[in-house]
C-alpha cells in the first residue's frame, strides 16, 4: 500500500502541471456505453469545457470524476493524485451543482462555511473565511442572509464561493446556467469568466450550449455518443472542425449533402441530388463516388445582387431571398437555393449595404472552396 | 371579458356552493368536538350536592391533583406515549427513507400499501392477534421453549414493553405517511453537494435531511403521540387490568363509577395536558404548528 502512494507521489512531479488527468476511462450502463474510453488532460489554471448534446455522456463524465459514479475502467488522477476508490468527500474537487444545490436550512455564511465545518476547522477561522471568500465573490455582508432571499445570479456566486472556500484543485460545474433566464445567462457568463481568472484555480465546465462553452473556455472537448469529436481551442473548433458532427454542432452552418464528383488536391466537388455542384476543402480521406457532406458557415458566404461583383474564383450560385433575419450585427438572410430549393443561410455584412434587401428578391451568393469543410458522410446519432 | 361577468354573476352561487361544501365539516366540528366538549367543560366543573342539585367546583379537577394515583397514571400514560411516539420514529424513518429515496416506480406504492394493509383489520383483531402471539401458551413463548432459550413458556403479556409494541404497531402508518412525503421532496443533490463538500452520513443525515424533514418529523410525532395517549383498547388488552392507562381511569369514572363529572374532568385533563406536551415539543423543535400542518 505504501508503496503503491510512492508511485503516484513520482508520477505527480512528472505531471505536475495537470490538474486532471482522466485516462481511458469507461461506463456502460447495461448495453449502452455512456463514457467510452475517454481520456483528457486539463492543465493547471485553465478553463475547460465539455460541450456536448443532451445524453451524451457528459454528465455522466463530470459524475466520475467527482466520485459520485464508479467507472467500468480507467482512471482519475487529481493533482497527479490516483482517485480510485476515493469517495467523493475526500477528493480535492468541489462541484458547483446543475440547480446549484444550495442547503435552503442555512444561512448564506453556513452555506459557505460548511465544508470547513466538516473539515473541523476553529469557529474564528471558518468566520474569517467566510467573509473574505463573501467579499471576494462579491456578497460582502452576506452571511446571514437566507438563501431564498437572494437573486439567481447572487445564488450561483454562493454556489461557487462554497466550493472555492475549499481551495479545491478542481471545480466542477454542471451546467449552472441552465436554469436562468437569457439575460441573466449573457451576464453571469462573464462573471463566471472572471472569477476563475481571479481565482486561478482549474474549471471542468460541461454545458450543451456552445456559446457558453466558446466564450468561456481556455479549451473545448466536443463530446458526443460517449466519445470526444475533438479537443482544442474555440477558435480550433469553429474554424478547422474536425469531423462533421463539430462542424454542425459548433456555431450555426449550412449543409450540404452530396456525392464526390471530382478531386483537385484538397478541393473536392460533390454534386448534390439535384446536380448543383459545390466545391469544398476536404477533411480526413475521400475519394470520388463517396457520400460526404460540406459546411458553409453564414459569414464565409458572400452576398450580391449582381454575380459580376462576386470576387472571381468564388463558385456562384443564385437564389430567391425567403426571409429577412434582422438582428443587429447578427443580422442574416435565408435564400432559397434556385437548383435544389435547399434554404442557405447568409450572414448580411454589418456595413447595412443590404439593409434594404427584400423578400423574394433574386440575389447571387457564392463562397471560397477552401472556407467550407467537407466530411465523409455520417449517420448522426440522435 | 366575458369570463369575468360570468364569474361575477356566479359569485353568490359560487358562495352557496362552497357552503354545501363546507357543511359536513362543520356540523361534524360542531356536533361531535365543540358541543360535546362543552357539555364535557360544564360536567367537569360542578359538584353534586345532593340529588338533583349541582354547584359550581374545582373538586374534580382538585382531585386529579390530590389522588397520587390519578396524576402518577397519566404521568406514566404521557411518558410511555412520548416513548412510544420516539420508537416509531426511529423505526419509520429509515423505511421511510427506503420508500421515499431508495425504491423506484411500482416498489414504491407497493411498500406504501404494504405500511396501510394492517389497518385493514380492524385494531381489536389486531391486537387480538399479538395477544395470540405473546400470551403464555401463545406462539413466541412455544418457540422460545422449542428453542431451549427458556425453560418453560414465558408471559410475555402484561408488561410495559408489550404495550410499547402494540402501540408502535399501531402508530407505524401515521409516522411512515407524513415522512415520507417530507423526504420525498428532499432534492438529492443537496445530499450529493453535502457529501461533495466533505460531509458524511450522519453529518449529512443531521445537517440535512433532518432539518428538511422536520416538518414530517413533527407532523409524524403529534399524530402518533395524539393517538396514542388517547388510545384505549391497545393499553387495556396488551397490559392487562394494571396498565394503568390514562383513558382506561376515564372509562372507569364513566362506567363503572357512574361519576360522569370526575370522568369529565379527566377527559378535560388529557386534553390540555396532552396539548400542552405537543406545545412544548413544537417550542423544542422550533417549529410552527401552522407550518408543520402546512408542509406535512
Amino acid at each position: 500500500m505504501r508503496r503503491r502512494i510512492f508511485l503516484d507521489g513520482e508520477t505527480a512531479t512528472s505531471r505536475m502541471q495537470q490538474d486532471l488527468e482522466v485516462d481511458g476511462v469507461t461506463k456502460r450502463y447495461g448495453s449502452h456505453t455512456a463514457v467510452d474510453a475517454l481520456s483528457l488532460a486539463v492543465p493547471h489554471g485553465s478553463f475547460f469545457s465539455i460541450l456536448g448534446p443532451s445524453g451524451c455522456g457528459k454528465t455522466t463524465l463530470l459524475r466520475i470524476i467527482a466520485g459520485f459514479i464508479a467507472p467500468d475502467d480507467g482512471d482519475i488522477r487529481i493533482g497527479g493524485r490516483s482517485m480510485r476508490a476515493v469517495p467523493p468527500n475526500r477528493r480535492p474537487v468541489n462541484m458547483v451543482f446543475q440547480h446549484l444545490a444550495l442547503f435552503p436550512m442555512m444561512t448564506v455564511g453556513e452555506n459557505v462555511g460548511y465544508g470547513l465545518t466538516r473539515r473541523g476547522a476553529a469557529r474564528l477561522e471558518i468566520a474569517s473565511r467566510v467573509d473574505a471568500m463573501l467579499k471576494r465573490v462579491g456578497l460582502p455582508g452576506a452571511q446571514d442572509k437566507r438563501v431564498d432571499q437572494l437573486s439567481g445570479g447572487q445564488k450561483q456566486r454562493v454556489a461557487i464561493a462554497r466550493c472555492l472556500v475549499l481551495e479545491p484543485t478542481l471545480l466542477l460545474l454542471d451546467e449552472p446556467l441552465g436554469a436562468l433566464d437569457l439575460k441573466l445567462r449573457e451576464h453571469m457568463k462573464i462573471e463566471l469568466k472572471q472569477l476563475q481568472a481571479e481565482f486561478g484555480t482549474t474549471f471542468v465546465y460541461i454545458t450543451h450550449d456552445q456559446s457558453e462553452a466558446l466564450v468561456l473556455s481556455d479549451r473545448v472537448a466536443v463530446m458526443n455518443a460517449g466519445r470526444f469529436e475533438q479537443v482544442g481551442t474555440p477558435q480550433e473548433l469553429y474554424y478547422q472542425p474536425q469531423s462533421a458532427f463539430v462542424a454542425g454542432f459548433v456555431g450555426a452552418n449550412n449543409r450540404v449533402v452530396g456525392t464526390v464528383t471530382r478531386i483537385d488536391g484538397d478541393i473536392v466537388t460533390l454534386a448534390t441530388a439535384e446536380g448543383l455542384a459545390v466545391r469544398a476543402r476536404a477533411i480526413g480521406a475521400i475519394v470520388a463516388g463517396d457520400r460526404v457532406e460540406t459546411y458553409v458557415r453564414p459569414e464565409v458566404v458572400a452576398i450580391a445582387r449582381d454575380a459580376s461583383e462576386l470576387a472571381l474564383g468564388t463558385q456562384r450560385f443564385c437564389g430567391r431571398v425567403q426571409s429577412l433575419l434582422f438582428d443587429g450585427a447578427n443580422s442574416a438572410v435565408l435564400v432559397r437555393e434556385a437548383t435544389t430549393r435547399a434554404e442557405v443561410r447568409i450572414a448580411l455584412p454589418q456595413t447595412g449595404r443590404f439593409a434594404d434587401l427584400e423578400v423574394d428578391e433574386t440575389i447571387a451568393f457564392g463562397f471560397d472552396a477552401q472556407r467550407a469543410v467537407c466530411f465523409p458522410a455520417v449517420k448522426h446519432a440522435g | 371579458m366575458r369570463a369575468e361577468t360570468g364569474a361575477r354573476l356566479d359569485a353568490p352561487r359560487a358562495r352557496l356552493a362552497l357552503l354545501l361544501l363546507l357543511a359536513p365539516a362543520v356540523v361534524w366540528l360542531a356536533g361531535l368536538i365543540v358541543l360535546p366538549h362543552l357539555e364535557l367543560a360544564v360536567l367537569s366543573l360542578r359538584a353534586r350536592v345532593t340529588p338533583g342539585v349541582y354547584e359550581f367546583s374545582f373538586n374534580q379537577y382538585r382531585t386529579f391533583v390530590d389522588e397520587p394515583l390519578y396524576w402518577h397514571t397519566f404521568v406514566r400514560t404521557a411518558g410511555i406515549s412520548i416513548l412510544a411516539t420516539a420508537s416509531t420514529l426511529l423505526i419509520a424513518f429509515p423505511a421511510a427513507w427506503y420508500i421515499a429515496k431508495i425504491v423506484r416506480g411500482r416498489a414504491q406504492s407497493v411498500l406504501l400499501v404494504l405500511c396501510l394493509i394492517p389497518f385493514w383489520v380492524s385494531e381489536t383483531v389486531r391486537t387480538l392477534g399479538w395477544m395470540i402471539l405473546l400470551r403464555e401458551s401463545g406462539v413466541l413463548p412455544r418457540l422460545l421453549v422449542d428453542l431451549g432459550i427458556t425453560a418453560v413458556p414465558v408471559e410475555m403479556l402484561y408488561h410495559d414493553a408489550t404495550i410499547l409494541v402494540g402501540l408502535v404497531y399501531t402508530s407505524m402508518l401515521f409516522m411512515v405517511v407524513p415522512l415520507v412525503s417530507a423526504l420525498e421532496s428532499l432534492d438529492d443533490s443537496l445530499i450529493e453537494a453535502a457529501y461533495d463538500l466533505g460531509g458524511n452520513g450522519w453529518s449529512i443525515l443531521w445537517n440535512i435531511v433532518v432539518p428538511h424533514a422536520a416538518p414530517g418529523i413533527v407532523a409524524g410525532s403529534i399524530v402518533v403521540f395524539m393517538l396514542t395517549i388517547g388510545n384505549y383498547l391497545t393499553p387495556t388488552l396488551l397490559g392487562g387490568k394494571n396498565s394503568l392507562w390514562f383513558t382506561e381511569q376515564i372509562y372507569t369514572q364513566f362506567i363503572t363509577r357512574f361519576n360522569w363529572e370526575q370522568g369529565a374532568a379527566f377527559g378535560f385533563l388529557l386534553l390540555i395536558l396532552s396539548t400542552a406536551i405537543v406545545w412544548v415539543g413544537l417550542k423544542l423543535t422550533r417549529q410552527s404548528f401552522g407550518d408543520v400542518m402546512r408542509r406535512a
